[in-house]
């Protein structure tokens, strides 16, 4: 069999003296939207960052075990983060574009790794993304608006397509839907539906329904540990786990 | 049911009452400021008004061919010419001492004055017009009411022989005021009706431009490093520590320092702007420094941290969104800094700034002077006619302040429209 697209072993990440994540074995499938859930604190945006060695800005944050994505090892002293964090984007849970215009935010990734070679190469890049992101019907003609000035729904798609204008191999993302009201969820959540044919998604949730409906496997963290990881249907209607039983019906978290 | 919006619940009256004090002495603090700056403003603007005027006088010159040869307008005594005009207005004067006192009823620049107007219009020559020359400074305190003549002779700049015969030339109407436009267009000068303040303004103007090019690059890209790119270690404490105690230190110590290295060591030229700008620099510095991270601090930290997702590197990060967004920021702290620098007179006196400069520097090397240190030497000058001119300098100093500061709020409004 194949290896897995990521792949995680004996994954320990420690801040200063306090362990965050105890030994963490997990495979993430390539093209499939996997969801990383768990009580507050449990550990799952330490495992998101640990992806793209975001961590890595934490001075007190160390990373012991291994973690490879695609076959390479990631934590490799050769390894360079700038070329890795170009293949592997990242949405945060607060919209945050850049105080550039909705363009420039957009084109910025493609101008810095020179992946268009013309203005009008960027120009197509660029409504692709947005296009792509369901965002281009809403703001074609206010390109050069800044980007701060759309709604926080806006705001976070005009993320993710700043974040798939580069053409990572995998997206994180961390609460994406937190600071968005139902309707921005469903269009977001119809998104990253979408992209899965292209991407493969990482995306942390407090939502079991978000979960439920996105993903094509669920990871059920808790105090640092990996509870239990599967097929996301098999994983809310038939957990092996007590303790994931009892987060998915409310009981713990 | 109690009323649900009673007013004696919760100590409200004491609260509100505690608001309405609160704002109440906030105004006060402001109407004292304001009053403050008004009489600061105002008593200026009547210090100054003595040095915005000029007062000239009339002089009969003789300048037939006798006095200046056609041929050699320059080579002719002026001095003499407007001598002998004086001496044929009152012939009755004949004692050495007296004649001495009725020349100088004219400044000594007034010499000057008549060879420039027979050179720029030689039809005067061979007549003997009327020709206006600055007055003396003695002479222009009098007829603009600033000598006390009920004082005794002996207790006032001028005699009563000298009054009657400004009162005569008065009576005549050869005394006049005009815009003393020389103000802004001369050195400094010993006599005071001719002083001007353009070798200070430039001089400070240099100094400033030499402090701005080395302090502001060379502390933003301090402040930069530190806050975005050292290491959190003992080191940078450390520096962090030496910075703030730096922008504490008096600014006659980097004078000092200032002397012993740029002018002792590396043997610059002493009172040229250069070194001033050196030594104000060094003040500037750590002022530029501490509001530059201040402002880099400000810039919300998920802006680099979207930077870097995308694969940007720290430096591109830094530069491509943390340095726009918090650079108004390190401007405003620069001009302070700059403000700062304007005014302070002690580190320039060390560095030998103070020097009496006639000319105009046209470099940064050349002696020079600056606008405090020209206040400060007309403010202790003995003659009342230079602590007149002393206003009008202040009054150069805040406009050459305000125009620095809007020139920095312009450059803020053009940086921060680009969102
Ligand atoms: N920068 C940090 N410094 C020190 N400890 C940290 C830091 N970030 C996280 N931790 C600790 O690591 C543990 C895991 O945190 P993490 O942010 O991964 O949790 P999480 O599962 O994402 O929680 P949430 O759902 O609230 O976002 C927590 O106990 C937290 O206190
Ligand atoms: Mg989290």
């Amino acid at each position: 069999m194949n290896d897995p697209f990521i792949m995680a072993r004996s994954v320990n990440v420690f801040y200063g003296d306090k362990q965050a994540l105890f030994d963490v074995d997990l495979d993430i499938e390539e093209k499939r939207v996997t969801a990383l859930i768990g009580p507050s604190g449990c550990g799952k945006s330490t495992f998101l960052r640990a992806i793209n060695r975001m961590n890595d800005l934490i001075p007190i944050c160390r990373f012991a075990g291994s973690l490879k994505i695609s076959g390479h090892e990631i934590y490799d002293p050769d390894v360079d983060v700038v070329a890795l964090r170009a293949q592997v984007g990242m949405v945060f849970q607060k919209p945050n574009p850049f105080p550039k215009s909705i363009f420039e935010n957009v084109a910025y990734g493609l101008k810095i790794h020179k992946m268009t070679s013309s203005k009008t190469e960027l120009a197509d890049r660029v409504e692709w993304s947005l296009k792509s992101a369901g965002l281009w019907d809403e703001i074609a003609d206010r390109l050069d608006e800044p980007g701060n000035s759309l709604s926080g729904g806006q705001q976070q798609r005009l993320c993710i397509a700043r974040t798939i204008a580069v053409e990572p191999k995998v997206i994180l993302m961390d609460e994406p839907c937190s600071a968005l009201d139902p309707i921005a969820t469903a269009v977001v959540e119809d998104l990253i539906d979408g992209l899965r044919k292209d991407f493969t998604i990482v995306i942390v949730t407090h939502s079991m329904q978000q979960a439920a409906r996105i993903s094509q496997r669920t990871a059920f963290f808790h105090l640092g540990n990996l509870v239990e990881v599967g097929d996301t249907k098999t994983v809310f209607t038939n957990p092996q786990e007590e303790r994931t039983q009892n987060y998915i019906t409310g009981r713990i978290g | 049911m109690t009323d649900f919006i009673d007013k004696a619940g919760f100590g409200l009256k004491a609260r509100h009452r505690a608001e309405k004090r609160f704002q109440w002495t906030g105004r006060l603090a402001i109407l004292i400021s304001l009053a403050f700056l008004a009489w600061m403003v105002v008593t200026i603007m009547i210090g100054a008004s003595g040095a915005v005027r000029l007062v000239q006088i009339a002089v009969p010159v003789d300048l037939s061919v006798e006095n200046v040869d056609p041929d050699d307008i320059a080579g002719a005594g002026y001095g003499a010419i407007i001598k002998q005009g004086l001496r044929a207005q009152f012939p009755e004067v004949s004692k050495r001492a007296e004649k001495k006192r009725l020349y100088n009823l004219v400044s000594p620049e007034g010499s000057f004055e008549l060879e420039r107007q027979v050179l720029s219009d030689p039809t005067l020559l061979g007549g003997t017009p009327l020709v206006w020359v600055t007055a003396s400074d003695d002479l222009s305190l009098y007829v603009r009411g600033k000598i006390n003549t009920d004082l005794p002779e002996d207790q006032r700049q001028i005699s009563d022989q000298e009054i009657a015969w400004v009162d005569q030339i008065q009576d005549q109407g050869r005394i006049r005021n005009v815009a003393n436009w020389g103000f802004l267009t001369n050195g400094d000068s010993r006599e005071p009706e001719i002083a001007g303040i353009l070798a200070a303004f430039v001089g400070s103007a240099l100094s400033l431009s030499v402090c701005f090019l080395l302090s502001f690059p060379v502390g933003i890209a301090a402040a930069t490093y530190l806050e975005e790119f050292a290491p959190a270690n003992r080191v940078s404490d450390v520096i962090e520590v030496n910075i703030n105690n730096l922008a504490a230190v008096p600014s006659i110590v980097f004078g000092l320092l200032g002397l012993s290295i740029f002018l002792g060591y590396f043997g610059l030229p002493r009172s040229s702007p250069l070194v001033g700008g050196m030594v104000l620099s060094l003040m500037t510095l750590p002022t530029i420094i501490i509001a530059s991270r201040a402002s880099l601090k400000s810039v919300p930290p998920s802006i680099k941290e979207a930077a870097l997702a995308i694969g940007a590197t720290p430096v591109q990060a830094v530069f491509h969104h943390v340095f726009p967004v918090a650079l108004p920021g390190m401007m405003t702290g620069a001009i302070v800094g700059m403000a700062r620098a304007l005014g302070d007179t002690a580190p320039l006196l060390m560095i030998g700034m103070v020097a009496f400069i006639v000319d105009v520097p046209r470099s940064i090397l050349e002696p020079a002077t600056a606008l405090p240190v020209q206040i400060f030497l007309w403010a202790d000058s003995p003659e009342r006619a230079f602590s007149e001119k002393t206003s009008a300098a202040i009054i150069v100093l805040l406009v050459f302040l305000v125009a620095m500061n809007m020139v920095a709020i312009l450059l803020r409004r053009k940086l921060e429209q680009r969102f």
